[in-house]
């Protein structure tokens, strides 16, 4: 059964400098409470994986706990650019930033292979992409069977994986309805702690189908209450994406002192 | 004299238009989805329309900002996890169209979605591939929209994200690919196909009131027009005022003050 905690507890607890962190949630429930405190407790040299970088790691990157970033697409979605992680690639600001960069079937499969304790993934992709010519740990090898040529990647396999969920009950099981993403995948893919944030934790989970529990609670080491957590983006049944923040973003983000202004109201309280 | 449309609603209509009931569509963010979604409101309302965030057979009353908006899943047939979206549905090969937009092309429909300048010191740093790389290679086939100009239509793209026919000729299939990859590039000034055997870009239907020499302006290579080139048909009034309605409970929906409310 996990620990059920604090935030600040259940980051401070599971979450070091240097560490592989994965934050996933598919534009929906994507853990803002969780990175924001990433950002409090001024952790260092992180390696971040997300499909879609999105605000999270925008914030992440532009407060300076980001060495590297595994990605697959790394806008503002439906905005343009995520400006911070544009900063730190073209001109190294706050610190130069490492990436590695795939495709989404290749981050899909990678996570998919990672929660099933294989070495990598095989799958169709990356024939012609340039990306093969970038990134090293794109390989491709062929079926002994059919010949085919198959994309390879390694497993993504974090330290820590934190998701946000809708639900959890006393006994630690995870709820989560609507757009599922990859958080089931990230969260059993990761070797050394799952952290789960959740909108309430409650006696009874109200599950609307035999399907919606997620993750039984001997899978997750911490559960920790954050109600809203993970707004801009949203949580089915909760409340809806503030598609206005994400577009609010595109300014606040361009420049570096608007940003900062942002992260020290906003995130660290005023406190800096 | 004015034509009563936009070229962008003229470049949205005539991408609806390629659409058809029985299509099983990829739909990108941004115009791809407008014109996915007109074609739904209009003449394909069985379409199924399917995006990234693992949403099938989905029917938005205003589009997404975002590829995984809460809209998309409630008005769903179902939602599925991103593994299996790209594993049982694109990669198998279920999927009759990608609806694609793209930063920069080339002749040989190559996208570009990842930088301009050098990949380790890039000029400018795009959002990257997301699902484009595995829609453009598995879907049976791909439509690209995108508004025309010479920076956008280039002879090389400076980074190969999507690969549309390499070098041309026999090249996708060389590579092991066997869907018919970009069959069409819908523009704010034309449409183009691919040559039946070089595998260029051609022009064979021009807008309303373009000329030759606008589309040759506002494309950065040489670019062929076919011998029977046609004109591409005008809006209609129906599809016109559905559009519009579409857009303006679009902006209605994004609108500051509209985001983050409760709803339980």
């Amino acid at each position: 059964m996990p620990r059920m905690t604090s935030l600040s507890d259940a980051i401070a607890t599971h979450v070091h400098d240097g560490d592989t962190v994965c934050m996933e949630g598919f534009t929906h429930l994507i853990p803002f409470a969780a990175g924001h405190e990433v950002i409090r407790q001024r952790l260092r040299d992180l390696t971040v994986i997300r499909m879609t970088p999105d605000l999270i790691y925008d914030q992440l990157i532009g407060a300076g706990c980001v060495a590297r970033l595994v990605f697959s697409w790394g806008g503002n979605p439906g905005v343009g650019s995520l400006h911070r992680l544009r900063d730190a690639v073209e001109n190294g600001w706050p610190r130069t930033l490492e990436i590695e960069e795939h495709s989404h079937a290749a981050m899909a499969n990678a996570y998919w292979a990672g929660a099933a304790g294989l070495p990598l993934a095989l799958f169709r992709g990356y024939l012609g992409s340039g990306l093969s010519e970038v990134n090293e740990s794109i390989r491709f090898l062929d079926d002994p069977f059919t010949g085919e040529r198959l994309a390879a990647v390694p497993a993504i396999r974090p330290d820590v994986t934190v998701i946000h969920a809708q639900r959890a009950d006393r006994e630690g099981n995870v709820l989560i309805e609507g757009i599922v993403g990859v958080q089931k995948e990230a969260a059993l893919a990761a070797r050394r702690a799952v952290v789960v944030t959740v909108e309430e934790v409650v006696d009874d989970l109200r599950a609307p189908s035999h399907n919606s529990v997620i993750l039984p609670g001997w899978s997750v080491d911490a559960i920790a209450e954050a109600p809203g957590g993970a707004r801009p983006s949203y949580a089915h049944g909760y409340y809806t994406r503030d598609n206005a923040f994400y577009t609010e973003w595109d300014a606040i983000s361009r420049d570096r002192n608007r940003f900062q202004e942002w992260l020290t109201v906003e995130v660290l309280g005023g406190s800096q | 004299m004015s034509p009563g449309y936009t070229s962008e609603e003229m470049m949205v209509v005539t991408a609806a238009r390629q659409l058809s009931n029985d299509d099983t569509c990829f739909v990108g963010i941004g115009t791809p989805s407008a014109a996915c979604n007109l074609a739904r409101l209009t003449h394909s309302p069985d379409i199924t329309l399917i995006y990234e965030s693992g949403t099938i057979g989905t029917r938005p009353e205003v589009l997404p900002l975002s590829i995984g908006d809460g809209e998309l899943c409630e008005t769903a047939l179902t939602t599925v996890s991103v593994p299996e979206m790209f594993q049982y549905w694109l990669q198998a090969g279920r999927i009759s169209i990608g609806f694609l937009g793209a930063a920069q092309i080339d002749r040989f429909a190559n996208i570009n979605t990842t930088v301009i300048g050098d990949y380790h010191h890039p000029k400018v740093r795009l959002p990257g591939g997301g699902g484009a790389p595995e829609i453009a290679s598995f879907c049976e086939e791909t439509f690209v929209i995108m508004p025309h100009s010479a920076r956008a239509m280039v002879p090389h793209v400076d980074f190969v994200t999507s690969f549309g026919f390499g070098s041309g000729g026999t090249d996708r299939a060389d590579l092991g690919l066997h869907t018919k990859g970009p069959t069409l590039v819908i523009t704010d000034l034309c449409l183009m196909r691919p040559d039946p055997e070089t595998k260029e870009l051609t022009v064979v239907s021009l807008h309303p009131g373009v000329d030759r020499g606008q589309v040759r302006g506002a494309t950065g290579w040489d670019v062929a027009f076919v011998e029977d080139l046609g004109e591409t048909p005008s809006p209609e009034e129906d599809e016109l005022e559905v559009l519009r309605d579409l857009m303006d409970r679009t902006a209605q929906a994004h609108a500051p003050g509209m985001g983050g409310k409760e709803r339980e």
